[in-house]
């Protein structure tokens, strides 16, 4: 009996370690690079990591992926796993940014360079950090919202004191003179497409009057449009954040006015160059903007792939 | 269960602690009428009733476990499942809009027979049993989805629909589950057996109830009522969502909790469980009318929370 179990328990242990393991691809040239990603269960991470692939096989590198699972402790472990693997730069798209400051001294301390991707490294030593603009992008959103309606508006919120949501706030708010409109409403609904439809329906109550929508997310964007049920896209505009499949739908059907698109594969092939160009010793870019899009109407088959 | 054929001399503070949560309920609306003019209309009432629903049905599913002395903390992520599996069954596999339901309510029933199985003839305890369910549920969630939303069919989507402007589906699926979930708990062998298995385990097995057989009826109703949950919450948004109801489970202990439902079994009702959800969804629509600071939000639904927890206590020391 004993030993069945523990033979079981191993077995087990080695098919988990199997899956586990980090996939590598590339050319198999001079040089190996790490990537460490907070999560594989988003499509955005994934679009990300294809991104980082392909520029890694154009440049003749090998490109080790490893995946955290949202946890900041594992990521650190798979960052000194990394290091003592003999890999020549690393690429962290961290879990969170103020937990990936162990990872960073990490890597420090081996003497690699670390590159960080979509996400910033609140301490520790970075050569280069390669991310969309959020606050621009929050900024680009009040500028299409007001556009698109005047007078009320209200602001569906990300998770409280999360960056997305301070960035994406701020942009907002520092876009919206340039606009007739006026938010009578913050209020956070967590990224969450439910929470976005329950905390909409709520200010539709204390604010009948509300004439536009800007959400920090496509998923709490989609939720309020739910609220508005036959409003939406008539009477009240929606603008959201992210570019998602869902999204780009609801802007053919004309019920989002406008969405701001980011562009997970060029933070992936940016980061990756980046980490090449350190990994050579050749001067690297500290920052990397990469631009975020206004989706509308208009242009939303270019986003369609 | 507190006995009024026994005694007639019933304690106006045992009166006033056994409606503990009913008394902070109507402490809530009155302190929200006043505060938020929006708070007492018609309409914004019906929202907090579909707002409390899928929150409510969890619980009233919790409220069979709790009261049989078990916990089950997979609710949440199993009502995701059984929503994705509906609506993937649909969606991706073109099965009729019906039978997928069928199969998305057959899943949480299957998630909570194995939580059941796992805690009475594994002897696993049910924190683990349902801890470890709560991981692989929201596992397999991922796995059917490809970690994206999934369109509902529209018979799910008509459980998140008006049948007129005043009467939303969410509402009546409530009701009907308050409903059946009373009637489980007073009027059926098996809901005996909760309390009789809450109060003694090992009394209630030398009395003569089949005690494991009826923790895995426990557990079948926790998942099917999950299950019903997932659609309800679906059916609201037109798609099942990989992320959806994470953390919900803990919304739904506290339902039970604050509804006057002791952790330690035996005790609880569906009407306290009714009065806790509608707390929770009273309190989050007028915070959210009121314009909270976002940060003080969770501070004050933790404090509630913590007040109705500290009266149940209260309550068991003055007996």
């Amino acid at each position: 009996m004993e030993f069945r179990g523990v033979a079981a328990l191993s077995a087990l242990t080695l098919a988990l370690t199997a899956c586990g393991s980090g996939t590598s691809s590339g050319g198999g040239g001079d040089l190996t690079i790490g990537l460490a990603i907070s999560t594989l269960d988003n499509p955005y991470f994934v679009a990300l990591k294809a991104g980082a692939e392909k520029a890694a096989a154009e440049l003749g590198v090998e490109l080790t992926v490893v995946d955290a699972q949202n946890d900041a402790t594992n990521q650190v472990n798979q960052v000194q796993t990394f290091t003592t693997q003999g890999v020549k730069a690393i690429v962290i798209n961290p879990v969170d940014s103020k937990q990936a400051a162990p990872a960073a001294k990490a890597a420090e301390n081996a003497a690699v360079p670390l590159v960080a991707v979509d996400r910033s490294v609140d301490e520790g030593k970075v050569v280069s950090e390669v991310a969309s603009d959020n606050v621009q992008g929050g900024t680009l959103a009040a500028i299409e919202l007001g556009r698109a309606v005047s007078g009320q508006v209200v602001h569906l919120q990300g998770i409280p004191g999360a960056s997305a949501s301070r960035d994406r706030g701020r942009g907002f708010e520092q876009g919206l003179n340039s606009g007739g409109i006026e938010v009578v409403a913050g209020q956070p609904a967590d990224f969450n497409r439910a929470k976005g439809l329950d905390v909409m329906t709520n200010l539709l109550q204390a604010n009948p009057g509300v004439k536009g929508v800007f959400a920090d997310n496509d998923e709490m964007a989609l939720g309020a449009i739910k609220a508005l049920g036959d409003r939406a896209g008539k009477d009240v505009q929606v603008v959201g954040f992210d570019g998602t499949p869902d999204g780009l739908t609801a802007i053919e059907n004309g019920t989002m006015a406008a969405t701001i698109a980011q562009q997970p594969e060029v933070l992936g092939r940016k980061a990756v160059e980046q980490a090449v160009k350190a990994a050579r010793g050749e001067t690297v870019q500290e920052v990397v903007d990469v631009e975020v899009k206004v989706v509308t109407k208009k242009n939303v088959a270019e986003f369609r792939k | 269960m507190s006995s009024t054929v026994g005694s007639r001399r019933v304690s106006v503070r045992e009166a006033l602690a056994d409606n503990g949560a009913l008394a902070g309920l109507l402490v809530l609306v009155v302190a929200l009428s006043v505060s938020a003019p929006t708070f007492l209309s018609t309409q914004n009432l019906l929202n907090v009733g579909v707002q409390a629903a899928v929150v409510a049905v969890l619980a009233f599913g919790s409220t069979f476990v709790i009261v049989s002395g078990g916990i089950d903390l997979s609710v949440g992520s199993v009502a995701a499942l059984s929503a994705m599996v509906g609506a993937w069954s649909s969606a991706e596999a073109g099965l009729p809009g019906p039978v997928a339901l069928l199969l998305g309510l057959l899943t949480g029933v299957v998630a909570g027979l194995v939580n059941g199985a796992l805690v009475s003839y594994g002897r696993l305890p049910a924190f683990i049993a349902t801890l470890a369910m709560l991981s692989v549920a929201r596992g397999l969630t991922l796995v059917v989805s490809q970690g994206s939303p999934t369109t509902t069919p529209d018979v799910v989507s008509f459980l998140g629909s008006d049948l007129t402007p005043y009467l939303p589906v969410p509402l009546l699926v409530m009701l009907v589950f308050f409903g059946i979930t009373g009637f489980v708990l007073s009027r059926t062998y098996s809901g005996r057996a909760m309390y009789a298995i809450g109060g003694n385990e090992e009394a209630a097995r030398l009395s003569g109830i089949d005690t494991r057989r009826q923790k895995l009826v426990v557990y079948a109703l926790s998942g099917l009522f999950a299950a019903v949950a997932g659609m309800l919450l679906a059916g609201r948004l037109s798609s099942a969502g990989p992320q959806a109801a994470v953390g919900y489970e803990l919304d739904a202990i506290a339902a039970v909790v604050i509804g006057g439902a002791s952790l330690s079994g035996g005790v609880g009702r569906a009407t306290g469980t009714l009065v806790g959800a509608l707390v929770l969804a009273v309190l989050r629509n007028g915070l959210n009318q009121m314009q909270v600071s976002p940060f003080w939000q969770q501070v004050v639904i933790g404090a509630v929370i913590a007040l109705a927890v500290l009266l149940d206590t209260l309550r068991r020391r003055t007996r």
